[in-house]
């Protein structure tokens, strides 16, 4: 059922790309489709619990992401225009993964990747390894502001879907 | 399209050939493999904005595609060569590392 | 007219933001730092650019498609960051730490 869902999806997608109606590219968007679907189903992607990104605190998520992200690259800019080797103090720290989910793990580390400044180098089970350009961003990371932010599982109970 | 459109693209353009040329020198320096491929990967994000300009200064938009595929073959190569760095093969699963001090044999 | 001083702006400032990136990578020490750097150009550098073009195309094809573009970057290249990051740190390059900062280490 959401493999139906989704191959409607990807048809609209390539519909709205390719912008042509003969019965030949109809055709060949069909079978691209199918093949999609079939490598999803082969790598486990669609019963993968994707709820996260469903989840209402999503696009609240995203703006808050954009903020840190142009702070933290106004911030990086600074350093690099007053480089002297003493304007950075590169870390590595342990900092905890408080998400339940596997994709709200994953919305985590990209976000703190994403974010110039650190750098999330391992994750583990529990936690993850970050290195940090500056002691203020090891320092702020490790407040667990970011971790909050990320939608984790809102829709709990949505498993029988 | 007027004159003074086009010129912002131009000066875009130019600053993100600059980008690149930093980049690439980069690349050619860089004392480990690693610093040479975060090189490249920068150089193909600088491409993929490089080709989305390029489409709006000769005003054919269907370059835009090529813009959005270059992003992604852009991404499945750095991690491609990646893997053939740090395991010596394409095949290799993660979980059997051989991971030698392959680093700093630049 | 307005919107074309807003695209000058952003163009311009995108261009920059890239163009310290650059600098950035040839400034800083150590490979962990200079991934930083190259993170600036993959975010900020890219919003900066691509909004300026979304900003001249209008509401039309072209503007989804670089939205599509730069939702693909944005996938993409935290990715490949910490890809990188972790086969530079299986592959034994040991990051330059501040030696203030020794006590917690993992």
């Amino acid at each position: 059922m959401i493999a139906f869902i989704y191959g409607i999806i990807l048809f609209a997608f390539w519909l709205l790309l390719s912008g042509h109606f003969d019965p030949l590219l109809l055709a060949l968007g069909l079978a691209s489709v199918a093949l999609t679907i079939f490598l999803m189903k082969r790598m486990n992607f669609i019963d993968y619990q994707c709820y996260p990104l469903l989840s209402l605190r999503f696009p609240a998520f995203l703006v808050y992401i954009f903020g840190e992200i142009v702070k933290a690259n106004i911030d990086v800019i600074k350093r690099i225009m007053t480089f002297k080797g003493e304007s950075i103090s590169p870390q590595l720290i342990e900092i905890p993964l408080p998400q339940k989910t596997d994709m709200g793990r994953v919305i985590y580390a990209n976000a703190i990747t994403l974010t110039p400044g650190t750098v999330s180098v391992e994750l583990k089970q529990e936690t993850v390894i970050v290195h940090a350009l500056t002691k203020e961003a090891a320092d702020d990371l490790s407040s667990g502001e970011m971790a909050r932010a990320v939608p984790d599982q809102v829709i709990d109970k949505a498993e029988g879907s | 399209m007027e004159l003074h459109n086009n010129l912002m693209f131009v000066a875009a353009s130019l600053a993100i050939l600059v980008t690149m040329g930093l980049a690439l020198a980069r690349a050619l320096m860089g004392p480990t493999v690693f610093d040479r491929i975060a090189a490249i990967n920068m150089f193909g994000t600088k491409t993929v904005l490089l080709i989305a300009v390029l489409a709006f200064i000769s005003g054919r938009m269907d370059v835009l595609d090529i813009a959005l595929v270059y992003a992604l073959i852009n991404f499945i190569g750095v991690v491609a060569v990646l893997k053939l760095v740090v395991n010596g093969d394409f095949h290799s699963s993660p979980d059997e590392e051989n991971t030698s001090s392959k680093a700093d044999r630049g | 007219m307005i919107i074309d001083v807003l695209s000058w702006i952003l163009l311009v400032s995108g261009g920059l933001a890239g163009i310290a990136g650059a600098v950035g990578m040839h400034r800083f020490p150590d490979f962990y730092s200079r991934l930083h750097a190259t993170g600036i150009t993959d975010t900020l550098c890219a919003m900066l650019i691509l909004l300026g073009l979304g900003l001249q195309a209008g509401l039309t094809l072209a503007a989804f498609k670089l939205a599509l573009i730069f939702v693909f970057l944005f996938f993409t290249s935290p990715t490949a960051s910490h890809a990188l990051a972790n086969a530079a740190m299986h592959g034994g390059l040991k990051p330059k730490l501040d030696s203030a900062a020794a006590g917690n280490k993992p």
